[in-house]
């Protein structure tokens, strides 16, 4: 356990995060809302890849592909069914639902499998690998890897691409969005495909590193990425890359000083001292940039 | 081109356009003049389907578009330069230009109309990568302009271009608006700056609290002495 392993662990660890907070900081950006179902999503991300292993046997990488197909439907799914008619209610109205739809799919899936927990397949063994004299577990470099090129696709999308354009002009400013001709209803479904996408990889992702996943694994690491996204600045999406690899850091720190019980505890911490002196988060002023 | 009848739009209990009507032929530049709060800004995002009339019709070349969505209205050939211009400034100048080419596919009439922009606005090719927000007021006004033009609209809803403006860059913009409607494009043109807006408009109404209360030649309203009176300062 030397230092560069742990820094490692904590930017694989925070990298999960960081693609859960993405999807929040996305939808927030558009539609103003904190979608409390996200965390929901990743779990349903975490069975819909264990059965793609397990049950259809695919490999890593079409597992997680398809995994990002159908949780992005999913996800276009909830905003078009429980959020849309509420865009122009009060927040309290929307924020509502999303709590609802959240216990919603948490239970419908105990429901459907029951609320025991099932042990992903150990895809990359205990092997090892040795970087710079560090040694690691091979997974933890995948979920590094995954991460990474996600994100960087991400950032791609939003900033070259049509969709991604238009993204962005709606969370500027959607009147003036429409007077171009863009579709706001369809700018939003896309927001929700992308954010779902991501978070869907997360909780496969999640699956490989922890093993165990439940119907009720999505609240923890949603809350905490909920915090990341805030501490980043809602809205924000380097925001939320940062504040989640920042979270995962401090939080595998915290660990490796002796403090695990504490680790839990560190993230609703630091969002009360967010909230308290920082309200905007790190990227919330200077980067005008919402999506 | 486009005729608006008898339409009312209502913000909660507030009546804010009361039976109005009003048409716009092909070619023509048409202003409608008022104070404050009288409902120019209302009428213009009724036209774009930003607002919803409870009563009326609006038709433009044939086609009903009173509860038709924005979007569609665009593709219809209407373009709408908002009040305070609302130009994405965390987009580049040159990204906000895209997206007023948002709905069209044809590569190269984009990039036609990206050319004709510049030379209107030469200012625009030189920020091209810069984000909107960084451009001053006036350049912002012009990149408002520019980004609806990038929709090739035949016709051009302006809302009160001037606002705001140095008295030389007022100048500038109504050459522009003359220049714009010489290279074919109709336009109705809302301002607060009644002078000018009579000097380029061959027609002109006057609205007030949601009614229109007076219409005619340009030249005839500047002479009326209620419009010298309420508009022209005398
Ligand atoms: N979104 C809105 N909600 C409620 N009232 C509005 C809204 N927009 C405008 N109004 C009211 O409608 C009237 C007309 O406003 P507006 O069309 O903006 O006038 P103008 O552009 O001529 O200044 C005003 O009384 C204004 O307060
Ligand atoms: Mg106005």
């Amino acid at each position: 356990m030397n230092w560069l392993q742990q820094l490692l662990n904590g930017i694989s660890v925070g990298s999960i995060y960081a693609l859960i907070a993405l999807g929040y900081t996305m939808v927030y950006g558009i539609v103003k809302l904190i979608n409390f179902a996200h965390g929901d999503v990743f779990m349903l991300g975490a069975f819909i890849g264990f059965y793609a292993i397990t049950v259809l046997h695919l490999g890593f990488i079409p597992a997680i592909l398809l995994t990002m197909a159908v949780t992005s439907l999913i996800g276009v799914l909830i905003e078009r069914v429980a959020y849309r008619r509420l865009r122009n209610s009060p927040r309290i109205a929307a924020l509502t639902t999303a709590i609802g739809v959240s216990l919603f799919i948490e239970y419908t899936t105990i429901y459907v499998r029951g609320a025991q927990p099932d042990v992903y397949p150990d895809l990359f063994g205990d092997r090892v690998i040795r970087v710079f004299g560090a040694t690691t577990r091979v997974d933890t470099l995948v979920i590094l890897l995954i991460s990474v090129l996600l994100m960087l696709l991400l950032q791609w999308i939003v900033h070259y691409t049509k969709i991604g354009k238009a993204m962005r002009a709606v969370s500027y400013d959607a009147d003036a969005a429409r007077l171009m001709g863009i579709s706001v209803d369809r700018t939003i479904s896309w927001t929700f495909a992308l954010g779902s996408a991501l978070a869907g990889a997360a909780g496969v992702i999640f699956g490989l590193y922890y093993t165990k996943i439940d119907p009720l694994m999505g609240l923890i690491p949603g809350l905490k990425a909920f915090v990341a996204a805030v501490m980043g600045g809602i809205g924000s999406i380097p925001g939320a890359m940062v504040g989640g690899l920042l979270l995962g850091l401090v939080e595998t720190g915290v660990s490796a000083l002796g403090f695990s019980l504490f680790r839990d505890a560190v993230a609703f911490i630091i969002l009360i001292l967010i909230l308290l002196f920082m309200p905007q988060g790190l990227f919330g002023k200077n980067v005008r940039e919402k999506v | 081109m486009l005729s608006l009848e008898a339409i009312d739009v209502y913000y909660g209990k507030i009546h804010a356009l009361k039976g109005v009507s009003l048409s716009v032929d092909e070619g023509e530049i048409v202003t409608l003049i008022g104070a404050n709060g009288a409902g120019k800004t209302t009428l213009l995002r009724t036209i774009s389907g930003l607002v919803r009339p409870k009563n009326g019709t609006i038709r433009f070349r044939g086609e009903d578009l009173t509860r038709r969505r924005p979007e569609d209205i665009v593709a219809l050939g209407i373009s709408h330069v908002p009040e305070g211009r609302r130009v994405f400034a965390n987009l580049t100048v040159k990204e906000n230009l895209e997206m007023g080419a948002y709905l069209r596919r044809d590569r190269a009439g984009i990039q036609a109309d990206l050319e004709r922009v510049f030379a209107l606005f030469p200012r625009l090719k030189e920020r091209l990568r810069q984000p909107a927000g960084t451009l001053s007021g006036g350049e912002q006004q012009m990149l408002a302009i520019g980004r609806a033009l990038m929709a090739r609209p035949k016709l051009l809803l302006m809302d009160e271009p001037s606002m705001g403006l140095a008295p030389v860059l007022v100048q500038t913009i109504f050459g522009i608006i003359r220049e714009i409607n010489a290279q074919g494009t109709t336009i109705l043109l809302i301002e607060q700056n009644a002078h000018m807006a009579l000097g380029v408009a061959r027609r002109a109404y006057v609205i007030e609290t949601g009614r229109i209360v007076l219409e005619g030649p340009s030249e005839a309203l500047r002479q009326s002495e209620k419009v010298r009176a309420a508009y022209l300062g005398g």
